[in-house]
């Protein structure tokens, strides 16, 4: 194998950096997770000239090296463990030609950590635009770097970008500004007790709260001649350096950057005043949460009953074509039926993304916190709880992780206890089927009834989420300072590239993450629906043909009956009537129970494993929607899937906490048992009396 | 005057931020002493506030804005 070079790219949110990164690795990436915590690890492979490859990570976006978040400190531990396989041969600090002042902070930062380091000047397409010019020779002598002036949107700029790569080597490794002047004895005094080590390095591991290989902080805890600051006159030293760092910055920009504010054209003052409107503002909002619905159900049924009816089809020949036995079955009426019940989500899921990607790439997710922080901060929660609020659409775990930028811990705890209220893609496929099952088609002004019963489950799951943070906060009575700091970007029009990205990688994220579990449970439940203890099942073909004999049933009749005994005393039916009595009231039988069950591991096996219950048995090419509509209510006659009923596991899974992914990551973020145990026990209590009491009142 | 007094559109000169009261990103982000301010639009019911700081646009609240000293240009 050849070598690689380790690059990290670094930068400030909102600079583009995401799409250097897609633009340098195109296809050639993948997402995982940093060892023990839930950040997300974007990875990916640049082929360079003469066979060289780069390994690129895109690190989360940061304003500084002083880190305030578990995303922040990631980026900090990569760049002071020198001994880490990812530690780079070569830093990328992204930066945006309009916020050029700002995001070159971060940039004396590391090269204060003397870290080869190249300077990528990104949305260079916006300079003319905006007036600006740059003295590039002048730029690169006192940062003391190599600067790539790129545009990610017109494509250029990255051809430059490969070849300072390929030449690291030569990049100055020397700090740009001597930032220790801030207080020269008590850096001396630093530099004295560990003569070995970087004093910057040394400064950020005592200013910050980072867990930097544990050596190191034990050798500095060991000298015991050096003393360390109070905690306050660390943080005036932090402001002082920032000062400093500023004081050089300007300096630099002063002959290196010049804005001609007559050429300046701003488009978002214009949009600004309409997007943030007091009027305007909630309305488009409001409606561009319209356009989602309608889409997600709408536009998706299209590929989504071609999915269903190619499923059932493959099924059905499947069945025809292997020879009889049981490991056809199984294949048929196990695997495809559970891998349908996944593939079928594809296209709602890749809408929702697409949707949720634009809204944050153009810039205007800042702009809804913005606006909605004042009414948010009623409810105790913050602006910045939208963004998770809406995220959870998607899915609770990445909202919850998305909370980590909330700057107060009321807030944020409070953000992170309601949003599995909000409706996620894991619901979705529960409400799609029991939607077209008891909603009635038909249209008022173009929009059809089943888009907007699901646009109304949506907004009571977001009435859920902010009527119990309302509660939580009168209640818990927490105090906590609160700080709240959002960066209003540029609007940008989004890059095709990132959004496509995106909803590759999120739709693939959901295949095969929540579809493993999918699968694995519609196996399961396979095998426990086609097998049972007991004469009950083992003679249920001699019973059914005794009990019935004296009436003259067909093949085909008789054949229903015995598959039905089958399934009621097999080993799932057992325990679906050993439930029954609690759901009952409900209006549910016991196989509805089943799912109910099994979807605690995870809201989206509910279909899939009535799909996988329903199948067994059955002969006939249909549907899994077919199939449930066929349902007969055991004891009221009428068919099961009714309204009072539908309506009743609607509201059930609307308020239900069936996740047990995101019990675990509300226990990492909260650190504790105590938060993720509430959740579960009030939203299913809460879920259960809701869902009694619809059925009961339409019944 | 603080920086919560600022009308729309008006310009001022930060002169000083109580460092207790203001968070170490906020400074990060250019509202140092020295740099101009601007409040470029004001959330409905009155906050947070919009500003352009020295270049960079952000948005903070009431509460964090009155620890800001300011000075406008033509007082």
């Amino acid at each position: 194998m050849s070598k690689q070079i380790n690059v990290a790219l670094i930068g400030n949110p909102n600079t583009g950096k995401t799409s250097v990164f897609n633009a340098l690795t195109g296809l050639n990436q993948k997402v995982g997770n940093y060892p023990g915590i839930t950040v997300e690890k974007k990875e990916g492979i640049c082929k360079l000239p003469r066979g060289v490859k780069a390994h690129i990570i895109d690190l989360p976006g940061t304003y500084s090296l002083n880190a305030s978040s578990l995303d922040e400190n990631v980026v900090i531990e990569l760049l002071l463990n020198k001994n880490g396989k990812d530690y780079p041969d070569v830093a990328i600090v992204v930066s945006d030609v309009e916020n050029l002042k700002r995001n070159l902070l971060l940039f004396t930062q590391i090269k204060d950590l003397e870290i080869p380091t190249i300077l990528v000047i990104n949305m260079s397409d916006r300079m003319a635009y905006k007036g600006i010019s740059l003295d590039i020779a002048h730029l690169e002598r006192e940062l003391k770097t190599k600067i790539a002036l790129v545009s990610t949107r017109k494509n250029k700029g990255i051809e430059q970008i490969r070849e300072l790569i390929i030449k690291h080597k030569e990049l100055s490794v020397e700090p740009c500004l001597n930032s220790s002047t801030i207080d020269e004895s008590y850096f001396d005094n630093l530099k004295k007790a560990f003569p070995n080590q970087l004093l910057y390095k040394l400064w950020l591991v005592i200013t910050q709260d980072v867990n930097f290989g544990k050596t190191d902080r034990k050798n500095y805890e060991a000298v015991e001649d050096f003393k360390t600051k109070s905690k306050t006159d660390l943080k005036r030293l932090q402001q002082k350096e920032t000062i400093k760092r500023y004081q050089f910055i300007n300096e630099t920009l002063k002959k290196g950057q010049t804005i001609d504010l007559k050429s300046a054209k701003d488009l978002r003052i214009k949009l600004d005043r309409i997007l943030t409107h007091k009027v305007w503002g909630y309305l488009i909002f409001g409606l561009i949460l319209l356009l989602m619905f309608q889409a997600i159900y709408d536009w998706s049924s299209v590929p989504m009953d071609f999915i269903d009816s190619s499923f059932a089809s493959l099924s059905e020949w499947v069945k025809e074509t292997l020879p009889e036995g049981a490991f056809t079955n199984l294949l048929a009426e196990g695997i495809i039926s559970g891998l349908g019940g996944i593939v079928i989500f594809i296209p709602q899921i890749a809408f929702l993304f697409l949707f949720i990607s634009i809204l944050e790439e153009s810039g205007y997710m800042s702009r809804v916190v913005f606006l909605m922080d004042r009414i948010m901060r009623r409810f105790g929660l913050s602006g910045k709880s939208v963004v998770p609020l809406i995220s959870g659409t998607a899915c609770a775990i990445p909202a919850i992780m998305a909370t980590r930028n909330i700057e107060s811990w009321k807030e944020r705890l409070i953000t992170i206890l309601v949003t599995p209220f909000t409706t996620c893609s894991a619901r979705l496929p529960v409400y799609l089927i029991i939607i077209a099952l008891v909603i009635p088609e038909g249209r008022i002004l173009g929009l059809s009834y089943q888009a907007l019963t699901l646009m109304l489950l949506y907004l009571i799951g977001f009435g859920t989420a902010v009527g119990s943070a309302w509660i939580l906060n009168k209640i818990m009575g927490l105090k906590s300072k609160s700080f709240f700091v959002v960066e209003m970007p540029n609007y940008k029009l989004p890059l095709f590239k990132n959004v496509v990205l995106t909803v590759l990688e999120k739709t693939k994220a959901f295949v095969f993450g929540a579809g493993k579990i999918i699968l694995a449970i519609s196996i399961v439940l396979w095998f426990l629906a086609s097998y049972g203890p007991g004469d009950n099942f083992n003679n249920a073909e001699s019973i059914i043909t005794e009990k019935y004999a004296s009436e003259n049933l067909t093949k085909e009749e008789l054949h229903q009956k015995i598959e039905s005994q089958k399934l009621e005393h097999s080993y799932i039916g057992i325990a679906g009537h050993a439930i029954e009595p609690a759901i009952r009231p409900l209006g549910y039988d016991w196989k509805i129970g089943i799912a109910i069950v099994s979807s605690f591991a995870a809201r989206e096996v509910f279909v899939g494993t009535l799909a996988t219950i329903y199948s067994v048995g059955s002969d006939e090419e249909e549907t899994i929607k077919n199939r449930m509509a066929g349902e007969v209510n055991p004891i009221l006659g009428g068919p099961l899937f009714n309204f009072a009923s539908g309506i009743s596991l609607l509201l059930f899974y609307a308020f239900a906490m069936q996740c047990m992914s995101t019990l675990a990551i509300v226990k990492r973020e909260t650190n504790s048992w105590k938060w993720p145990i509430y959740q579960l026990v009030i939203m299913s209590t809460f879920a259960y009396i809701v869902a009694l009491v619809a059925y009961q009142v339409l019944i | 005057m603080t920086l919560a007094e600022l009308k729309r559109g008006q310009q001022g000169i930060i002169i000083d931020v109580s460092s207790i009261h203001i968070p170490l990103k906020l400074l990060e982000m250019g509202c140092l002493p020295g740099n101009t301010v601007e409040l470029v639009q004001v959330a409905p019911f009155a906050d947070p506030l919009y500003l352009n700081i020295n270049g960079t646009h952000l948005a903070i609240r009431k509460e964090t804005a009155i620890h800001i000293i300011i000075e406008t240009a033509h007082e």
